[in-house]
């Protein structure tokens, strides 16, 4: 019944490190070691120091240091999701909080415990390395890669290519504004790709290599853009050339006068799209691209390094078994209908665990929880986890005649919610509870949400909905682009929220729309309340609220969550 | 402040020139790009050198170039890293072969980066012990992707070896 895991050196959906990237690892917590202790020495100061400490993951919160962990792509073995359990237990309060960016952040780290930190993450191929800073970001991927039913190439090993490109990259370390990627290889974008600084949608081309349809300045923050198409149709061999060039263009042009311009949003719309792509071309035109060329070689050498699961010759039988139980079982179907993705193999799907239980904080993990997630990785999906964009974890390859034992698991332990893609799967950064930016508070309200929402049917009822929280307007929750966002502002120093409608990410991007004057959270919570029942009264068969929501434009919702009750 | 190339220190033995004062006949002296029509006109044996400001068109020295053995990038602040591609291009587009010097508020961390994107000397600050550059020269052992120096493949992919000698 129960899965062989892989041998470590091929880990399923990893990518194999060899001596030379564990030996660049331990130079790089070296490294940081003797940096931390220069600017105890006063050799750094602290303005030095701090992208220094940045650029390994390492802010100044609230209360304490905050601990970002890359998840490459988010993909995690099991020995690692174990290593980040420890971390939790013995520097943290015993909780991982799993972000939208698929990275882990550890709130209550002390500085002088990092190198060890660092080292210990070392030993199991991990690190912290960009996830903060002005530098490329840690690239972020499909959580279905390499399952999914829908998909027409498996993104990681490009994203694997891009996050050593970019690795202390020597000229892009010190860039005007921190600089994300992500990459999509499915029909569906489920990776936001444009709302990031360069998103990549891959796909076949004609002689047997991904080709990328590249979009530059999407992004949210202050200045909520949809990303530009740059061009479609970039040939494999011309990834890393063509990067260079965008990323040149912006470390040249791009604003520092002012943070808040510094985006490369800013100068694609300076520029103009087309005056952006011209400096591009010129650029790409100019260079050694013998030097930056990306030969097949390469990218079979890299996706031989990394584990692909061997899949079970009976599992055809699994669809049958699983049948059976989804009719004896109407809760368990609703958990299956809502928590699992299509898998390209016969007899398997892709699981999503959710991270949110009612009236939980979004993303929210203790050590025990990390620990369960490890063991059941490597008993039901060849020992590997993913972690989503949008806070949850994935368990890419479940057998389906596995998933009823799963769901009893799970459910002993918190980690049952049916509620992938409905109202109360909220995104929320950590707001006024850790983050030293912000406004309110993210987290009681998406907790109050998810407890108001808690019915499971009502949840069903309202079907697919995003609703994303940020609490402030640097839009970490990703609120613009929820179907429901909320913003955490200060309105004469209370705490309150405004209410976006209308934000979309993936196939049909957009940007949600503010509808009215901010409210206190129990009001906003009666709001949105008020918001759903309009639509439930009002939606045509079969639509989501989204949809709905552009049929009949904002002014419906916008009276229901200001009427006076 | 010490002068550092190939991790080493040396003696530095250029001049730069002083605004509103005449060019020194025959010394090694670098110039603003303001100035480089009349450094080019100076007709000496002194060597010549420019230094170029974040925001300067390295493609402005492109005409000059062939007659310059040194141009010197300038970092404002260590976190303003237009210099990188300053120096990428000259070495990369402009072909420039001569020497690329880095002064300003650059950092040790960035030591290897400097290298790495075409630099070869290095004033370094007085914040930072010299001892530390130079360890810093010898941190690492590999790098992931590939540069303007003609670093020695190491295994596969892009990944380079990084000799410190
Ligand atoms: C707790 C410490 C955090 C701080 C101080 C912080 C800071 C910021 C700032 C200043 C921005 C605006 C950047 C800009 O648009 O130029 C931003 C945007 C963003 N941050 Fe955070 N953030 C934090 C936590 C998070 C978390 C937990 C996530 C999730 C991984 C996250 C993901 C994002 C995303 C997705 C954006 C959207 C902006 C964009 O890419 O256009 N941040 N953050
Ligand atoms: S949105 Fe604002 S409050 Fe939330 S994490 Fe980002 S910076 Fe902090």
């Amino acid at each position: 019944m129960t899965q062989t895991p892989q041998p470590s050196s091929r880990q399923v959906g990893r990518y194999a490190y060899d001596s030379v990237d564990r030996t660049f690892l331990k130079q790089r917590v070296d490294q940081f070691r003797d940096q931390v202790r220069r600017r105890l020495a006063g050799e750094l100061s602290e303005d030095e120091f701090k992208p220094l400490r940045l650029m390994n993951g390492l802010y100044l919160q609230l209360h304490a240091y905050m601990l970002r962990v890359a998840i490459p792509y988010g993909i995690l073995s099991a020995s690692q999701m174990r290593t980040l359990a420890h971390i939790a237990r013995k520097y943290d309060r015993d909780y991982g909080h799993f972000t939208t960016r698929q990275n882990i952040q550890f709130n209550w780290i002390k500085l002088e415990d990092t190198p060890e930190i660092l080292d210990i993450l070392a030993d199991t191929e991990m690190h912290a390395i960009q996830t903060s800073g002005n530098c490329i970001r840690n690239v972020t991927s499909d959580q279905f890669a390499g399952a999914a039913q829908d998909e027409v190439l498996d993104p990681r090993v490009h994203a694997e290519i891009l996050r050593q490109w970019s690795t202390l990259h020597p000229e892009f370390t010190f860039l005007p504004r921190k600089f994300k990627i992500a990459i999509s290889g499915s029909m569906q974008d489920r990776v936001a790709a444009r709302f990031h600084d360069i998103g990549l949608l891959a796909r076949m081309g004609d002689n047997g290599r991904a080709v990328f349809e590249v979009y530059v300045g999407g992004g949210l923050g202050r200045t909520p853009v949809i990303g530009t198409l740059l061009t479609s149709e970039l040939p494999e061999e011309d990834l890393i050339a063509y990067l260079e060039a965008v990323l040149r263009v912006y470390n040249e042009y791009g604003r520092r006068d002012n943070m808040y311009k510094a985006r490369i949003k800013i100068l694609v719309q300076a520029l103009g799209a087309e005056g952006f792509r011209e400096k591009v071309d010129a650029e790409f035109a100019a260079m050694d691209r013998a030097r930056y060329h990306l030969p097949p070689e390469i990218v079979e050498a890299i996706r031989a390094r990394f584990g692909a699961p061997v899949f079970d010759a009976d599992a055809a039988q699994a669809e049958q078994a699983l049948a059976l139980r989804l009719k004896a079982d109407p809760e368990f179907a609703a958990w299956v209908r809502t928590n699992t993705h299509p898998h390209k193999q016969k007899g398997y799907c892709s699981l999503t665990i959710s991270c949110k239980p009612a009236g939980g904080i979004p993303g929210d993990v203790t050590s025990a929880q990390m620990d369960l997630l490890a063991d059941l990785a490597d008993r039901y999906s060849f020992g590997e986890l993913r972690i989503t964009h949008l806070q949850n974890v994935v368990l890419g390859h479940v057998r389906q005649d596995h998933l009823f034992e799963l769901w009893q698991i799970l459910q002993l332990n918190g980690l049952g919610t049916p509620n992938i893609g409905l109202i109360t799967d909220i995104i929320a950064c950590p707001g006024l509870d850790y983050c030293s930016l912000a406004n309110a508070r993210s987290i009681p309200i998406a907790q109050k949400l998810s407890a108001r929402f808690a019915d499971a049917g009502l949840q069903r009822e309202i079907g697919s909905l995003r609703l994303n929280i940020s609490g402030c307007i640097n839009a970490c929750g990703h609120h613009h682009a929820g179907h429901i966002g909320i913003l955490g502002v200060d309105k004469r120093g209370e705490e309150a929220f405004q209410i976006t409608l209308g934000g979309s990410s993936g196939d049909l991007p957009s940007i949600g729309q503010i509808i009215g004057s901010a409210m206190s959270e129990d009001e906003t919570v009666d709001a949105i309340v008020r918001i759903i029942d309009t639509y439930l009264a009002q939606r045509a068969p079969g639509e989501h609220f989204i949809e709905t929501c552009r049929r009949l434009g904002t002014a419906p919702f916008k009276d229901a969550a200001y009427a006076v009750a | 402040m010490p002068l550092l190339e190939n991790g080493q220190i040396i003696e530095d033995t250029w001049q730069e020139a002083q605004d509103g004062q005449p060019l020194s006949p025959d010394s090694d002296i670098l110039v603003p790009l303001s100035r480089l029509a009349e450094g080019l006109g100076r007709n000496t044996g002194g060597r010549l050198g420019v230094v170029l400001t974040p925001a300067d068109k390295v493609e402005d020295l492109r005409a000059a170039l062939p007659r310059l053995d040194m141009v010197c990038l300038t970092f404002t602040s260590f976190r303003d890293g237009r210099p990188f591609t300053q120096a990428r291009a000259l070495r990369e587009h402009l072909g420039y072969k001569g020497s690329l010097r880095v002064q300003g508020h650059v950092i040790p961390d960035q030591y290897e980066f400097l290298l790495r994107c075409g630099a070869d000397q290095v004033v370094a600050g007085t914040q930072s012990p010299v001892s530390v550059w130079l360890e810093a020269h010898k941190r690492f052992s590999i790098a992931y992707q590939p540069s303007v120096l003609d670093e020695k493949a190491e295994g596969f992919a892009f990944r380079k070896w990084l000799s410190p000698s």
